[in-house]
């Protein structure tokens, strides 16, 4: 994202002759009709949530009458208590902590090296692989799960979490995404200066590469664990509800496995609970790190 | 510009030089025996300098080829086969069999047409909102950062509790959409089981989680037009929508054109959204199919009926259907670029 500072010509319809602007558009100031249809839009994407909790307050019986609940009840800690203990989510949790996490951990690092090797070093063939990288980025996971089933049942290892690991430790989208940021954020002379002072490779990759990814490596962790930790097509074929994770476990909540609807919003509210934290955090580097790939992308 | 410019002659000489320069030839003396040492360092460096960029992408290549690459062919292969859930080991080749049994399948068909007016009634509303709420969120704002994560967050609930929050909200009796239409003088809507109602309230879950997350990136692109076009356009006299219609929009082309291609591949292989609001019978898309999807139908082929080679039959149509909108998509963009 390029800041461009300039100021308006006095022709502009603006009060104050003078000011810095930052992009374009954004010269005019937003008004009450703005602030209204955002408040809105606000509104719309927060409400869902905020009745997820009211619900989750609540019991099933007052759940089924009209009209719906508006304000909170006081079942909320005895209806979370039965999710985590009755529908596992508790060990679905713990489960989708380890996957998620190990995901994480291993996209950002794989992804660094390619992307590294993308931006800022001379083999052959990288033009063809890159290209590969980039269209294969938006394959269905539907073209993988039968194989991948087939091969899993052939190791005996239904219902493991090595199973929901494995296929997903590295993403296109991920090397692609470190690519774009290393070939602008890490200056070429860098890496040629740490050769001619003798460093190997690894060397490199420790002392220069990484220090220059990290802003980028913690957004492409932060994605990646919205994603891993949201992903559902392979999990709720891979395992099932006697070691699940979180995305497993509201799937059995959805068919049935708690009939208890107000169990079930304890439920959803518990398994969105970590990401919804992770946005009160890092809400600003998230929206950074959408923006940034939507540009380079 | 000059500096990367300056970089990258810098870089040219230095790898020029490289070579014939190993790091150990060129800090000089090493005292005696220095010059085995050095032909093996040297020797080392060469390695180095050679094989570390395929050690790098090797990681990389290994695990996606082995889950992503390789399974999509294996899918075409069992795609060609007579594959049963309940005997793993008995595989027949029945060539085109599977494809032609989609073909004459009602099914099929019919998960097609829901998978294309659901990708329809999801994608274009959730787009144009997206739009006009990038457009006012690249207004000065008062805690436009606040704004922007509360948009996103819809993104973070996973398709998994979005839809179960959503499939109580529509619920028939006691449901909160049924009971605020009753203000508006409508009758309860049977959202689980009308043709349009079911496909709608699917679709709206979908628009719920992916407005602010398409907004963001309409955003980016936004904050990349040249700030003088608005500028000329203001002294041209042109008032906010008129800026909006004649400098955003078709500044914003290319971008849009990308968030139509990335969301109907999202719409092709919708999922867990008609899984989940159907509750118990989920993978049959409600009682009369109305919302079963080409991915729901894969799924219930392949792991209820447990019909795993035609299974993979649905799921190489959809790769195939994809891959025709790809190539209209980049029709589509050549013939942008050629009109400009």
């Amino acid at each position: 994202m390029t800041t461009s500072e300039l100021t308006l010509p006095p022709k502009a319809r603006t009060p104050r002759t003078r000011r810095r602007v930052m992009g374009a558009g954004k010269q005019l100031h937003a008004g009450p009709v703005t602030y209204t249809v955002l408040t809105v839009f606000a509104l719309v994407s927060l409400a869902p949530l905020v009745w997820t909790a009211i619900a989750a307050s609540r019991t099933d019986r007052r759940l089924a009458q009209t009209p719906p609940p508006l304000w909170f009840g006081g079942n909320l800690f005895s209806n979370l208590r039965t999710a985590w203990n009755q529908a596992g989510l508790g060990t679905a949790m713990v489960n989708s902590v380890l996957v998620a996490g190990t995901i994480t951990v291993s996209t950002v690092l794989f992804a660094t090296l390619a992307g590294f090797a993308f931006a800022k070093l001379r083999f052959r063939f990288s033009g063809l692989l890159l290209l590969l990288t980039v269209g294969t980025m938006m394959i269905p996971p539907q073209l993988a799960v039968v194989p991948l089933y087939l091969w899993m049942a052939d190791l005996g290892w239904s219902n493991q979490l090595q199973t929901v690991i494995l296929p997903s430790l590295v993403t296109a989208f991920g090397t692609f995404f470190m690519r774009q940021y290393l070939v602008q954020a890490l200056p070429s002379e860098l890496v040629e200066a740490a050769r001619v002072d003798g460093a190997s490779s690894l060397r490199i990759v420790w002392h220069v590469v990484f220090p220059a990814a990290r802003p980028a490596m913690a957004v492409l962790g932060l994605l990646t664990f919205v994603f891993a930790w949201n992903d559902f097509l392979w999990p709720i074929i891979a395992l099932n509800q006697q070691n699940p994770t979180v995305q497993v476990a509201l799937n059995s909540l959805g068919t049935g496995y708690v009939p208890d609807q107000s169990v079930i919003m304890a439920g959803a509210l518990l398994g969105t609970l970590p990401l919804l934290v992770a946005f009160l955090l890092f809400g600003k580097q998230i929206v950074g790190g959408i923006m940034q790939g939507a540009i380079k992308g | 510009m000059t500096g990367s410019e300056e970089a990258l002659a810098h870089s040219a000489s230095s790898a020029e030089a490289a070579p014939g320069n190993p790091p150990g030839a060129a800090r000089g003396a090493h005292g005696p025996g220095g010059a085995a040492a050095d032909s093996w360092r040297s020797r080392l460096y060469r390695w180095d300098m050679k094989g570390s960029p395929y050690a790098f992408v090797a990681p990389f290549f290994i695990l996606f080829g082995a889950f992503t690459l390789v399974p999509l062919l294996y899918t075409a292969w069992y795609s060609l086969h007579n594959v049963q859930l309940s005997s793993l080991d008995h595989q027949t080749w029945t060539g085109l069999d599977n494809y032609k049994n989609l073909l004459s399948s009602d099914f099929f068909w019919n998960a097609l047409k829901n998978t294309f007016t659901i990708g329809v009634i999801s994608t274009v509303p959730q787009l144009l909102a997206a739009l006009g709420l990038a457009h006012m969120l690249n207004y000065r704002l008062r805690g436009s950062t606040v704004w922007r994560v509360v948009m996103l967050t819809p993104y973070a609930t996973s398709v998994a509790a979005a839809t179960l929050v959503f499939t109580l909200l529509y619920s028939w009796d006691g449901g909160m959409v049924n009971w605020l239409l009753h203000f508006a003088g409508v009758g309860p809507v049977n959202w689980r089981e009308s043709d349009w109602g079911s496909q709608f309230a699917v679709s709206s879950i979908v628009v719920w989680r992916w407005t602010g997350y398409n907004a963001l990136i309409y955003l980016a692109a936004m904050q990349a037009i040249p700030a003088d076009l608005y500028e000329s356009a203001a002294i041209d006299g042109a008032g906010r929508w008129q800026q909006f219609r004649h400098v955003t929009v078709p500044q914003l082309r290319p971008t849009i054109l990308f968030t139509v291609v990335v969301s109907t591949i999202g719409a092709t292989q919708l999922f867990g959204e008609p899984l989940l609001f159907g509750g118990v019978s989920g993978s049959k898309g409600g009682s009369e199919h109305q919302y079963q999807t080409l991915g729901l139908y894969m799924y219930d082929q392949g792991w209820i009926v447990g019909n795993l080679g035609k299974a993979s039959a649905i799921a190489w149509s959809m790769f195939l259907i994809l891959l025709i909108i790809a190539a209209v998509n980049l029709l589509l963009t050549r013939r942008l670029r050629k009109s400009q």
